[in-house]
Order: structure tokens, then C-alpha cells, then sequence
């Protein structure tokens, strides 16, 4: 393991994901990626009486599922990395709390799954750690009852506003396997631009994926035909628009390779979700269930992920602050 | 060649605002106009079937208003409402039924906070701006009025 070029690191023995395991709501269930999810909910609460808890149970299971997928016991797992939306990340510690795992529960908002895959990597390499769990959530009716209005308010989205993701998406980083292997990570580091309306992150977050982007490829020397698939996380329609047009301005054609796995994981036309899906679980879920899947069918053999994060919350939007954006890449790779 | 948009934070904004699809502005007006006007419309019919059973207008008012803000409620229960409201915008917000709704749907939301905490602590956190500039302000109006409009105090 080791660093090169300004803040990428690559590894001597790549880890591999050894498994993973994704649980969405009724609404991506509906969605295009729907074959591709281990488990389906039939309703928001799945039995719960709050969305809390309902969230709590959705990490929980799927911490589950990714065991017993894995063929593994929880006391196998060295540690675990976990973080949410809700406030003080109730979702994992609430979700892990009977799971007897060493936890380290992280926060980068929506680019929490990939930071969680990048420390477990690290981990895997620095400690020799066998298998480590990393597990991400975000509940559509837990995030708009936190960050925006009750459900029943009869009010109108704007064009630009995004879906949270109902669901989780869990994998096991193992120090030895059979791929795909995480080779390089590329943690990001904050950029703000100054914008304010939190009905559209995509373009609050956007500066900041293109700076991974292009570090990641100054770092690592490769460029845009290295990938045959590069996903952001939750960009969204704008999000994606701005990212192509400005990485093409800064001389990287990404357009035939990449996509954003808030677009890919609604249909906009018909499940009217605007600008596409947002939240922790948007990433976690498209990459556990449909990336994943085209990994292992080997459709898929070289990709980057970068999630991306909007580092905000409720008050701070009430006090004006603008929106810090963070975006962290790994190339996983067959 | 054009300048980088990431130069600074307004010609990002500026950039930004150019990417970003504005809401249907027309469509939004035709719903709003139509469907508040609807809203409107079944008020004057309840005020009309009052007074022709005999109540004084006034009363008739009280009643109309007791109706729409039931029927808001109710529909706002069975997650109709919010349908409604993403459909109309201003059409079904600024009548009385708009009201309604933002009262019962933060009660709604927050009823697994238990009735203290939840319920009655955050029955108002829509509507509470509302209610405090619409108080304050009548009672500032109260006093111009009383100030400025002496005949209305001869009247009272």
C-alpha cells in the first residue's frame, strides 16, 4: 500500500469484495434495477412503527443477507464500517447494535459507502484483517422527515430536486479473494462553490466529483478509456450534465463510459423523481446489486465509483450557508 | 474560448442556473388558477346551501370554513392531500384547506415522538410562521386603523 501522485493510494495485495447484498423500498422495486436487489420491501414501515425504525431493520437485514450470501458468521468479521443520514448515523449503530462487531460508524453523507470500502481496503492491507463488513442506509420517509417537510404536506418539488433511496446496500472487503479487487482509492477532499439550494445537491456536489476525476487520472495516469464503466453517486440528471460538460472542458471525455446510479436506478418518465435518486443507499444499492452483478458476470471488468456527498445540514441550510460537496473514487477492477 | 464556470462561485451559480430546468411555470398557474378556484367555488356552495337553510351570512362563513378544514384534514389523513397539493401548488395552499393541511401533516409526521414532544410540539412547525406574521400583522393593522380611521371608532 502506498501513496502516489497528490491523495491516491494503491495497494501491493489488492483486497477483494467477496459479496454483497442490497434491500430497496416498493418505489425502486419498481424502478429499472429491480431484478437485480436481493430483497424487496412491500411498504415503508416493513412491519415498523416508525421510519427509524423501519430504516434500523433494513440495515440490519441486510447485514444479515450479506452474511449468510458470504457464508459467513458475525464473529468472523473483524470490523465493520458503517454510517447513515439520520441524525448521529442511528441507522447503523441501531441497525449493528446486536451484531457483537467492532464498529466504526463514519459520516461522509452519501459518499459514506465508498468511504467505508476505501478504510476497509486500508484495513485490510494494513492489519490483515480477513473480512470486513461495510454497510451504508438511507430511508426516503426517515430523510424528507429530517431534511424537509412532513410527508402529508401538500407541496411541489422542484425540477431539480432529487429521491432519497429507500434501502441498503452491504459488502465484505476480504484481505484474500478471487475479485473483483480494489486497486486504487481516491479520497476526495471538500469543494464548495458556493451553492445554496438544497433542492439541487446534484449541482452542489458536482464541483467535487470532478475534482476526484481528474485527480484520480492525474494520479494514476490513466484516463477515461482505462474504465469501462464510471458511476457517480447521486448527481442526478444535472449533476451527471455538469460533470460530462466539465470534465470534457477540462479534457476528459467521459460520456461514452459513465453514468450516475441516481439516473439509473429510477425512471424518471414514469416514477417522477426529477433530477433521480439520491441518498446513502443509492450508490450502496446500485453498486450491491446491479454493478456488482455485471462484475461477477464479467461485463463489466474495470470501474470506478466515485460517491458523491453533500456535507449539509437542516440548520445550516436555514442559517445560509452554501453546500460543501466531497466526492471519494475506488477503481475496482476484475 | 469560454471561461472555466468553476472560476468563481457566481459564474458557477450563473452556470448552474443555466443547466437547471425552471418549473413549469404555465402549467403550475393553469392548475393552481382552476383548482383553487374549484376549491373556492365548493366554499360559495356550502356558504349558499347555509344561508338558504336559514343561517345569517356570518355564521354561514364559520360553517364553510369548519367544512374545507375538515375535508382537508380528512383527505390529508388518507394521503390524498398531498397529491392534490403536488398537482394545484398555491391552488389548494392558499385557501383555508392549505392551512389545514400543514397543521395535521406535521401532527402526522411527528405522532412517533409521542403527543407531548411530537404531536403538540411540532403541530406547528409549517404553519407557526404563518400563524405569527398573520397575527402580528392584523394587530398592527388593528392599530393604523384605529389611529388613522376615526369615523370607524365613532362606529364602534
Amino acid at each position: 500500500m502506498k501513496k502516489i501522485g497528490k491523495q491516491t493510494i494503491t495497494f501491493e495485495n489488492p483486497p477483494s469484495i467477496l459479496e454483497t447484498a442490497s434491500i430497496v423500498g416498493p418505489k425502486e422495486a419498481n424502478g429499472p434495477l429491480a431484478k437485480y436487489f436481493d430483497k424487496i420491501l412491500e411498504d415503508e414501515f416493513w412491519g415498523e412503527k416508525t421510519w427509524e425504525k423501519a430504516e434500523t431493520k433494513i440495515v440490519r437485514e441486510t447485514s444479515h443477507a450479506v452474511l449468510g450470501k458470504a457464508n459467513l458468521a458475525a464473529n468472523q468479521i473483524d470490523y465493520c464500517f458503517s454510517g447513515d443520514l439520520l441524525n448521529q448515523s442511528i441507522a447503523s449503530s441501531f441497525g449493528l447494535r446486536d451484531s457483537n462487531i467492532p464498529l466504526f460508524g463514519i459520516f461522509g453523507a452519501c459518499s459514506t459507502f465508498v468511504e467505508a470500502l476505501s478504510l476497509a481496503s486500508i484495513f485490510a492491507e494494513s492489519t490483515g484483517s480477513n473480512n470486513l463488513l461495510c454497510c451504508t442506509s438511507s430511508h426516503f420517509c426517515s430523510a424528507e422527515k429530517q431534511f424537509r417537510f412532513p410527508l402529508e404536506l401538500g407541496n411541489q418539488r422542484t425540477p431539480s430536486a432529487q429521491w432519497t433511496v429507500t434501502g441498503s446496500g452491504a459488502a465484505i472487503v476480504s484481505k484474500t479473494g478471487n475479485g473483483p479487487f480494489i486497486t486504487h482509492i481516491t479520497p476526495g477532499k471538500i469543494v464548495d462553490m458556493g451553492i445554496k439550494d438544497a433542492s439541487n445537491m446534484g449541482a452542489a456536489m458536482a464541483p467535487a466529483a470532478l475534482d476526484t476525476l481528474i485527480t484520480h487520472f492525474e494520479d494514476t495516469g490513466r484516463n477515461p478509456s482505462y474504465y469501462d464503466g464510471i458511476f457517480t453517486g447521486d448527481l442526478g440528471y444535472i449533476g451527471k450534465d455538469i460533470l460530462i460538460d466539465l470534465a470534457k472542458k477540462n479534457g476528459y471525455n467521459i460520456s461514452s463510459v459513465y453514468n450516475d446510479c441516481g439516473v439509473l436506478i429510477f425512471d424518471k418518465e414514469k416514477q417522477d423523481t426529477h433530477s433521480g435518486g439520491s441518498g446513502c443507499a443509492c450508490i450502496a444499492t446500485v453498486f450491491s446489486g446491479y454493478i456488482f452483478n455485471q462484475l461477477k458476470a464479467k461485463k463489466l471488468k474495470k470501474v470506478l465509483l466515485i460517491a458523491t456527498g453533500a456535507l449539509t445540514n437542516a440548520t445550516t441550510a436555514q442559517q445560509g450557508e452554501s453546500i460543501p460537496g466531497i466526492a471519494h473514487a475506488i477503481s475496482i477492477e476484475l | 474560448m469560454n471561461t472555466n464556470p468553476l472560476d468563481t462561485n457566481k459564474s458557477y451559480q450563473e452556470y448552474v442556473n443555466k443547466k437547471s430546468p425552471n418549473s413549469p411555470i404555465f402549467k403550475n398557474c393553469f392548475n393552481a388558477f382552476w383548482v383553487g378556484g374549484l376549491i373556492c367555488t365548493i366554499g360559495q356552495l356550502i356558504s349558499s346551501y347555509c344561508s338558504y337553510r336559514g343561517l345569517p351570512t356570518e355564521e354561514a362563513g364559520t360553517v364553510t370554513s369548519i367544512v374545507l378544514v375538515f375535508l382537508s384534514a380528512f383527505l390529508t389523513s388518507i394521503n390524498i392531500f398531498n397529491r392534490i397539493g403536488k398537482f394545484a401548488g398555491a391552488g389548494s395552499l392558499v385557501p383555508i384547506t392549505g392551512f389545514a393541511n400543514s397543521i395535521v401533516s406535521p401532527a402526522m409526521e411527528y405522532k412517533s415522538e409521542g403527543f407531548i414532544m411530537g404531536v403538540g410540539a411540532k403541530m406547528f412547525t409549517v404553519a407557526g410562521p404563518v400563524l405569527v406574521y398573520g397575527i402580528s400583522t392584523s394587530i398592527l393593522v388593528g392599530i393604523l386603523f384605529l389611529i388613522f380611521n376615526t369615523q370607524a371608532i365613532t362606529l364602534v
